[in-house]
């Protein structure tokens, strides 16, 4: 009677047995995205061929929303069940989230340098992005000063969780800040003629999302089986002396 | 979110367990160095029970485990009858343990550090409670003064007047003569035989069996992790 | 019930006689804040108008910068002395250690500010307005949910590595809508609040409190334990 279950099988669970097909499918899918937006779509009025940066920075910043909701769920039913197996989830889905929100937050500079000159602009959702890559990096960052195990899945699953309820009212609240202050305009996003590209990406990039979680969180679990193994092994081993 | 029901506090007058401390195949780790390795214990009702053992055997991991302040990582057990994962606020009521530490506010006064002890477990007629027991352990002189400034054999008989002010059904001792001359080996075995007169258990470690002036019903030594 | 609220005002007591007994605590706080709106001063320039417009903001960030030292050494005495693990021996539940804690340290903070306010009012030139009960309560509000997560994270933090730099990173970015909130709304009050802003960020800042104070009181078992 654990505490908490450890993985028993080598085998991976046979519900990602797909996934390993997105390793090839999912690249596939990026560059015909990609393509479908820098073909099909005009160049912007004002922006001309730099709004298609838009196909990489707003699918990127959707995943990484998706990947924070994944922690959040996968922190909840760690906490609820003390499952390891969720712990790891939730750090998996952590990288790959914080990995997606930098290329966001990239993306956005590089966009805006040409566009108003600067490399930052205090855009609301620029700088919300910013805070959000801040709590997913401290989430990491406190994963990486805590040792042993337990203690680190718990705390980890604390800070996912205050994390993610955090991110609606940083957003609100910086667009709110934003709009007392005057602001410029953020690239659209809303135009018909936009939203195919960005749907097609969107669903590229979630595929691209859902091979890394599922290939980060096989190798959490290989690590852990290993380390498992050994400690079972070293638990056998010592004999009392009379 | 629940603490031990009014239920939990009526049955401390109705059936006692025959068992006090009931351990299957516990184990617990740390980080990868495993500290328990499948104890079995049992421990009857109203014993005086020794562990020994060179440092690091983990006897004190197993005292944190029957205390309930650390988990166990495998296996299970019933403390007091009550079962050691689910019902650890009952066990804590009942439970009274002195660890390796003394677990004092140093810029508190012996005196506070009694008067949070005793709100934390709710005793009646604290401050009477706490003058009786600091004349006990010999320091009413000092009740005002900061812990911080007491030595070690003073802040060991304080920790050893916190137990006190329990009445616990089980008592868990964990080198309780350190730091303490003769006048607190005394005062431990005083503890000891309290305990035991009203019907409760006491769980000792110890390093050097001298000192303690009751005889054991039983006892073990504890090394590597395992139980003889 | 009411026992359990009797053991929150027991822990919150202990705290604050600890808290007091080292008096040096506080003051050294408080001093360190009063030099982070000096320093400020400095780095912005003496321009009476600047200084003014960006007095809420540095007040904030300081209150914010002095307040984590609090919340480090509200742990600090329970991992001293062993204390920590005897508190968890009592029959208590843990959210009660929690409430206990945050008590403790809304008065320590709010004592700070006591102090670093009135000192901001005079380093920036601030003119009290008559509007200064809505303004003290973006205060309290803003203290609030500062403390809450501070007493939450700080419970983590004080025992892992690298203590110090933990803290302000797991903290600061969730304090910003904290920050956002109290900063502007202090402005907004502090000008006159023409708009009526000040309203939306005192709401935004009852919401914050509510849902994290709620939150921390159900999570801090699994963390206090670890």
């Amino acid at each position: 009677m654990t505490a908490r279950a450890y993985p028993s099988e080598l085998a991976p669970r046979s519900s990602f047995l797909s996934w390993r097909a997105l390793a090839w499918i999912a690249p596939i899918a990026l560059v015909a995205a990609q393509l479908f937006g820098l073909l099909n779509s005009p160049p912007d009025r004002d922006m001309g061929h730099l709004q298609k940066i838009m196909y990489v920075h707003v699918p990127a910043a959707w995943n990484a929303f998706i990947a924070f909701f994944v922690v959040l769920v996968a922190s909840v039913r760690y906490l609820w069940t003390k499952e390891e197996r969720h712990d790891l989830l939730a750090a998996s889905a952590a990288e790959a989230g914080a990995v997606l929100t930098a290329l966001t937050l990239m993306l956005g500079s590089i966009w805006g340098r040409p566009t108003w000159g600067v490399w930052w602009t205090w855009d609301a959702r620029l700088t919300s992005t910013a805070v959000l890559l801040m709590i997913f990096v401290s989430y990491l960052a406190l994963r990486a000063f805590t040792e042993d195990p337990e203690r680190r899945a718990r705390w980890s699953a604390a800070v996912g969780i205050f994390g993610a309820l955090n991110v609606p009212i940083v957003y609100m609240s910086v667009r709110w800040w934003r709009t007392l202050h005057q602001v410029q305009s953020s690239p659209s996003t809303v135009e018909p003629a936009y939203a195919w590209g960005l749907r097609l990406n969107a669903i590229a990039v979630l595929l691209l999302l859902i091979y890394f979680i599922a290939k980060r969180y096989e190798i959490a679990h290989l690590e852990r089986l290993l380390e498992e193994r050994r400690d079972q092994e070293a638990l056998a081993q010592e004999p009392a002396h009379a | 979110m629940t603490s031990a029901s009014i239920s939990e506090r009526a049955s401390d007058f109705g059936t006692r367990s025959s068992s006090a401390v009931s351990l299957s195949g516990i184990t617990r780790r740390f980080g990868h160095k495993w500290a328990l390795r499948g104890i079995e214990l049992d421990v009857g009702a109203g014993e005086l029970v020794v562990i020994q053992g060179p440092n690091g055997g983990g006897k004190s991991t197993l005292l944190r485990v029957i205390a309930t302040a650390i988990a166990p990582t495998g296996g299970s057990g019933r403390i007091l009858g009550l079962d050691l994962k689910r019902e650890a606020s009952g066990i804590r009521q009942r439970t009274a343990m002195l660890g390796s530490s003394n677990g004092h506010y140093e810029d508190l006064s012996a005196r506070e550090n009694l008067r949070f002890a005793a709100r934390m477990l709710g005793v009646r007629q604290p401050e009477e409670r706490i003058a009786v027991v600091l004349t006990h352990v010999g320091l009413s002189q000092d009740a005002d003064e900061r812990v911080r400034s007491f030595s070690s054999g003073m802040q060991r008989r304080l920790a050893l007047g916190r137990t006190m002010l329990q009445e616990p059904q089980l008592l868990l001792l964990d080198e309780p003569f350190n730091a303490l001359d003769a006048d607190g080996a005394v005062l431990v075995n005083d503890l000891i035989a309290g305990v035991r007169q009203r019907g409760g258990t006491a769980v000792v470690v110890l390093h050097d069996l001298a000192r303690l002036t009751w005889t054991p019903s039983v006892s073990y030594t504890m090394l590597r992790g395992r139980l003889t | 019930m009411t026992s359990a609220w009797r053991r929150v005002a027991a822990i919150a007591a202990k705290d604050l006689t600890a808290e007091r007994r080292a008096k040096a605590n506080v003051v050294a706080v408080a001093s360190l804040g009063a030099l982070i709106l000096l320093v400020f001063g400095f780095a912005v320039g003496p321009d009476a108008a600047t200084l003014r417009a960006t007095a809420a903001g540095i007040l904030w960030l300081a209150v914010l910068f002095s307040g984590v030292l609090v919340f480090h050494r509200s742990y600090q005495i329970e991992l001293e002395g062993g204390a920590l693990e005897t508190l968890l021996l009592y029959p208590a539940d843990r959210w009660e250690i929690f409430a206990g804690k945050l008590l403790a340290n809304i008065c320590v903070v709010l004592l700070v500010e006591a102090v670093v306010m009135p000192l901001a009012v005079i380093f920036y030139n601030i003119a009290v307005p008559h509007t200064w009960p809505a303004l003290l309560s973006v205060v309290i509000l803003g203290t609030l949910g500062f403390v809450t997560l501070g007493t939450f994270y700080a419970a983590m933090a004080s025992r892992a590595r690298s203590r110090e730099v933990l803290l302000p990173l797991l903290l600061f970015p969730m304090l910003v809508p904290v920050l956002l909130a109290a900063s502007e709304g202090s402005a907004a009050l502090l000008g006159g609040d023409a708009m009526g802003d000040a309203g939306a960020w005192l709401r935004l800042l009852i919401a914050f409190d509510i849902i994290f104070i709620l939150a921390s009181l159900l999570v801090f078992e699994h963390i206090i334990e670890a």
